[in-house]
């Protein structure tokens, strides 16, 4: 250890931002903005889709043809370094948890690649426990947020249509793309059980918004998922916030640093935060007046119980005890089959947006169902890109139809077998449940005492159930998937022999991504981590703005209400700064 | 404005120039990015690169191995007249690459050949790929349908499943393989809905509510 030394970074900063998804991304753009000198941490590289680019490539250009590798879990082309694991860098499940979790380590995080569905949490979804007596309810509603809602809408685009729906609010939509052909089945076949289906809500740029002159519009390759480096079309913490942030010369990106601790005065007051430059191997401190944490609900939580001192000998912000408690996900089922009329279907491009044209908000009344909260339906089908998986086991289906009026023999090869696979291309159409879980305290991640990762930063355990709660969910997710399927005249092919002894086919925890409430708010200290300004109660110059604020999470993905409270908790600090108080 | 006019706007216009314009700001001048591709190639993060170099550097498949592979591939997608044939497409090369990415195809490779190889030796005193092709097909119509093969041959069945899988996902995802099944996307364009002549042949149409709303 004789070379051992800590660095200090030479600038003091006026915000020390961790984590640059599209928590930190939209603190970092709004800060920078109202002037404020910002240091952004970033686990990852410089990653900069206008130079790191997968969009547009053919699948021969990938020598596995877009197959997933350990760096990039959703396939060779998909724009999110890392995801279920990082090299050296475990983490801890007691027995009976089987906790996934994705981890992005990029400059922009997950929002490189994630789906885009941006939904709005509705009125209802911020008092559940006024409703079911269930979790608990948040310290705002959603007036306090709409402003905000509306503000990204204008900001950053979305795509959709007003229904008018009580829990699923209107916005500032852009037009949404018109059904695909197995869309349009599927609203049929949805039609007949009562499900709702309604255009989709991605934040794509159909048209061009007046924020920006930056961006393009989408150009319909289908390739979200990539990140669109070609037109900025789709929002991406990188393209839409950072990258136009810097703009303003008052934000400097310290990449490949994994942050250890957020240091504190004798006061107990944030004073920066301690990191490893990855590249150097190197120790390194660095100041700010305010810190922002913005590393994930599960990092962030990890950082707050690491980051013990005299003041805070139960680790930064957790007075009452609650960071990385009430850990939850989305709820995820899923079925999938054939639809014999597109056997032998024209060919065309119907790449269409990343993601499907449609989807179903939740439809029905608890109070009629033997399970609390919702669950929204996402679809998909149709012509996609071929990737690695193309055609996988034929024989299992190929001798079940007529092809060319002909029934086979399954398997086979030759002239034959290449008729197959042009006959059963573009025929899959299938369905997913996302839906919401209820956030308890008994599903928590801590740290483990014996375990640290390469870095010597002690790692998380994680200890996470599902209830009844979420298996009768998916229960009933299964059950509709088969009634909508059914009345398409769609052949199912998997997801059908779901029952009791698999949890009817629910997804494990953390699997869908939407990790949250592990530093929840409250109007409480002693029930909550941060006040309803993402601020911590007990440090009051110290912020949280990932889904750790989340009290509950909706049957809504998670992303545009991260960007809306930390758009919130940006105006709120530049306010108290200029008054003082922090 | 005409569709085919502005397809061509977005192509040249917004998608050209926004690259083009980003290209020249400051605030990229000054920051690197994660680490460049090579011309041509996908991004790599720089562990992923490292990685890829190692793959590169290794063989798998022996040539005795590799060679029959080819008249396997060959026979399950051979030339016909809508396109060319596996080898062609290069899927020789690209089942090297794969089971050396994902090792748990090695042994059920490299077992399967071996088990080919022994079962044609036993018929016809030749390894696979020395048999004649009407050896050949008579020993593979014993392996290619699951359903009617005969129980003794079940490993054989599982091993060309696999086979069958890898060269087709190799041949489909090749320049030929995809004109040939018919993919026409991964390029700009304008989406304005399912065409009316498909619309119609499903007796389908879009409501006035779509038609309205949407782009």
């Amino acid at each position: 250890m004789g070379d051992f030394q800590v660095k200090v970074h030479p600038k003091e900063y006026d915000v020390i931002i961790v984590g640059s998804g599209a928590g930190g991304g939209m603190a970092t753009y709004m800060l920078s903005k109202a002037g404020l000198k910002v240091g952004l941490l970033e686990a990852g590289p410089m990653y900069n889709p206008q130079l790191n680019v997968t969009q547009l490539k053919n699948p021969w250009e990938s020598k596995r043809r877009g197959a997933s590798t350990k760096f990039r879990p959703f396939g060779d082309f998909d724009g999110c370094y890392w995801g279920w694991s990082v090299d050296g860098e475990p983490y801890t499940k007691t027995e009976g948890t089987d906790w996934m979790w994705w981890r992005a380590r990029m400059l922009g995080g997950r929002t490189n690649h994630w789906g885009r569905i941006s939904l709005r949490f509705g009125p209802k979804d911020f008092k559940r426990k006024s409703i079911d007596g269930l979790g608990d309810d948040w310290p705002i509603g959603y007036e306090d947020i709409k402003p905000y809602y509306d503000a990204i809408d204008k900001l950053i685009g979305i795509f959709g249509t007003n229904e008018g729906l009580e829990n699923d609010p209107d916005g500032f939509f852009l037009p949404p793309p018109k059904p695909r052909l197995h869309e349009l089945m599927i609203k049929k076949g949805a039609a007949v059980t009562g499900v709702n289906v309604i255009p989709s809500r991605l934040s794509i740029l159909t048209k061009k918004i007046e924020s920006t002159t930056e961006r393009g519009v989408c150009f319909y390759c289908a390739q979200c998922g990539r990140n669109c480096s070609m037109a900025k079309a789709d929002f991406s913490s990188t393209n839409v916030l950072i990258y136009p942030a810097l703009k303003t010369g008052n934000v400097d990106v310290i990449c490949n640093a994994m942050a250890r601790e957020v240091m504190t005065d004798k006061e107990g007051r944030a004073t920066g935060v301690s990191f490893i430059n990855k590249e150097e191997n190197r120790e390194y401190q660095v100041k700010g007046k305010v810190v922002i944490l913005a590393a994930s609900a599960c990092e962030s939580a990890r950082l707050l119980l690491n980051s013990k001192s005299l003041r805070h000998p139960n680790g930064l912000a957790n007075s009452s005890n609650v960071v990385g408690k009430y850990l939850h996900d989305s709820t995820g089922a899923g079925m999938g089959g054939i639809l014999p009329q597109l056997l032998g279907r024209k060919k065309y491009n119907e790449d269409g947006v990343g993601g499907a044209h449609i989807y179903s908000p939740w439809w029905l009344d608890n109070k009629k169902l033997d399970f609390p909260r919702g669950y929204h339906i996402e679809y998909w089908g149709g012509m996609g890109q071929p990737a690695y998986g193309f055609g996988w086991d034929i024989q299992t289906y190929n001798g079940k139809y007529a092809v060319a009026g002909k029934k086979k023999e399954a398997g086979g090869y030759g002239a034959s077998l290449k008729e197959d696979y042009r006959y059963f291309y573009g025929a899959g159409v299938g369905m997913d449940g996302r839906g919401e879980m209820i956030a308890t305290e008994s599903n928590y991640c801590e740290i483990d005492p014996h375990v640290v990762d390469k870095y010597g930063i002690p790692v998380l355990k994680f200890n996470v159930k599902f209830s009844d709660y979420e298996i009768k969910q998916a229960k009933h997710m299964k059950e509709t998937f088969r009634e909508i399927m059914h009345n398409m005249g769609a052949v199912i092919t998997w997801g059908n022999d779901d029952d009791e002894k698999n949890m009817y086919g629910l997804n494990k925890p953390g699997q869908i991504i939407h990790e949250a409430g592990t530093v929840r708010m409250g109007n409480n200290p002693k029930t909550s981590a941060l006040n309803k300004f993402n601020q911590a109660h007990d440090c009051k110059n110290l912020f949280v703005v990932d889904g750790g604020a989340f009290v509950s999470q909706a049957d809504k993905n998670i992303t545009w209400t991260i960007l809306a409270l930390s758009m919130r908790a940006s105006e709120y600090i530049v306010d108290q700064l200029k008054k003082n108080n922090l | 404005m005409k569709r085919r006019d502005s397809i061509k706007a977005i192509i040249v216009g917004t998608v050209a120039s926004s690259v083009l314009v980003d290209a020249c700001t400051s605030a990229e001048e000054k920051t690197k990015p994660a680490e460049q591709p090579a011309s041509g190639g996908i991004d790599r993060m720089k562990e992923e690169a490292e990685y890829e170099k190692k793959l590169e550097a290794e063989t798998f498949f022996t040539t005795h191995e590799m060679a029959t592979i080819t008249v396997l591939a060959d026979i399950i997608i051979p030339k016909d007249e809508v396109s060319g044939s596996a080898s062609e497409a290069g899927v020789p090369a690209f089942i090297e690459f794969i089971v050396k990415d994902m090792p748990q195809h090695q042994t059920p490779m490299r077992g399967g050949l071996k088990w080919l190889d022994l079962e044609c030796f036993e018929r016809y005193q030749k390894a696979f790929k020395d048999c004649n092709s009407k050896q050949q097909l008579e020993m593979v119509d014993a392996i290619a349908y699951p359903e009617k093969a005969m129980p003794e041959m079940k490993q054989g069945v599982a091993f060309f499943n696999l086979m069958r899988n890898l060269t087709a996902t190799g041949f489909y995802t090749s320049e030929i393989g995809v004109k040939d099944v018919g993919y026409v996307g991964n390029r700009p364009n304008q989406w304005v809905g399912v065409p009316d002549d498909v619309l119609k042949q499903y007796n389908l149409a879009y409501t006035e509510k779509e038609l309205k709303e949407c782009i």
